[in-house]
């Protein structure tokens, strides 16, 4: 009687840890501060982009110049 | 400079080395850098607001799929793209073309060392490692990068001009047939860490649910594209490098 309610006890406890799900970053997400992290990376990407638009700009006027200088 | 000679650079033959592109309809050209660094701003912004499935030892970490992933399949279209201009060098004779493949293979390999970093984060937070030897995949991506280094240094150890780039061309061939044997095929016969290799299920099986791929996909075609700009760039100075050196 005693094993067969400790198999129970045994099999309820690990329907329980089964049924708990994986930690994930909810509370973060619930304090709003994921948006933080949402404008950082962007911050950082649109730099990124910015400077290649920089580059490319650069590129295209040595293209005219040498264009102009060839005609 | 004469008629003839202003007439000859406003119309030289489409298929001649020397044709420049026009540069004067630039906003039509320049459409897929614009979708490029959108597509990767919606990806910042809903690669990390959007739902992804609950999973142990991922966790959270299942995000990296939008910015790990998308990376190395950037390196792998760079990659093609370099194949892709060497053979049509080695057809053409064209100098130009081997050029194209050598800028290509170097952006691709740029792309290569955020993909192996980020993997490495990934790696020490799901794995519990940086590096592991156990997994073909990463072992391999580093031969496969190895490979394109020694590409490099053999195009820029060869001083004349035609001989380095027909040898570069047929070695760059090669680097990519062992590059996708190191880290396509082999993977896939051997135990591996990586999932969709070794017997492992694959993202697109269990793990990418409807919702990540609507973020996932975006994600590839936007540093696909964005590699595609870096690549133009350096083309257009090289262009302009050549030009340099014939005056």
């Amino acid at each position: 009687m005693i094993n067969k309610l400790l198999l129970f006890i045994f099999l309820f406890t690990s329907l329980l840890v089964n049924a708990q799900e994986p930690p994930m970053a909810d509370g973060m997400r619930a304090e709003g501060k994921i948006y933080v992290v949402i404008a950082v990376m962007a911050t950082v990407f649109v730099c990124v982009a910015a400077y290649l638009i920089v580059i490319d700009r650069k590129v295209k006027k040595l293209e005219e110049e040498i264009k102009n200088k060839k005609s | 400079m004469g008629v003839e000679s202003s007439e000859f650079t406003e119309n030289p033959p489409k298929n001649s080395p020397n044709y420049e592109q026009p540069t004067t309809n630039c906003h039509m050209k320049n459409w897929y850098k614009i979708l490029s660094v959108l597509l990767i701003l919606y990806t910042i912004f809903w690669g990390l607001m959007g739902p992804v499935p609950r999973l142990d030892i991922l966790n959270e970490t299942i995000r990296n799929v939008y910015y790990h992933v998308p990376i190395w399949f950037a390196m792998l279209f760079m990659m093609s793209v370099s194949i892709w201009y060497a053979i049509r060098y080695l057809l053409s004779s064209d100098t130009v073309f081997e050029t194209k493949s050598f800028n290509a293979a170097k952006v691709g390999f740029f792309f290569s060392i955020p993909g192996i970093i980020t993997g490495c984060f990934w790696a020490k937070y799901t794995w519990g490692t940086y590096w592991t030897f156990q997994d073909p995949k990463l072992n391999g991506v580093a031969i496969g990068i190895l490979i394109y280094l020694a590409y490099f240094i053999l195009r820029n150890s060869i001083p004349d001009e035609l001989k380095r780039a027909r040898i570069s061309a047929v070695y760059n061939i090669f680097a990519y047939v062992m590059l996708i044997v190191f880290i396509m095929i082999l993977p896939r016969l051997t135990d591996s860490l990586h999932p969709g290799n070794g017997g492992n299920p694959a993202f697109g099986k269990y793990d990418l649910d409807n919702n990540m791929r609507m973020v996932f996909y975006p994600a590839i075609i936007g540093w696909i594209l964005f590699s595609c700009w870096v690549f133009e760039i350096k083309n257009r100075i090289a262009q302009l490098n050549s030009i340099l050196n014939d005056q």
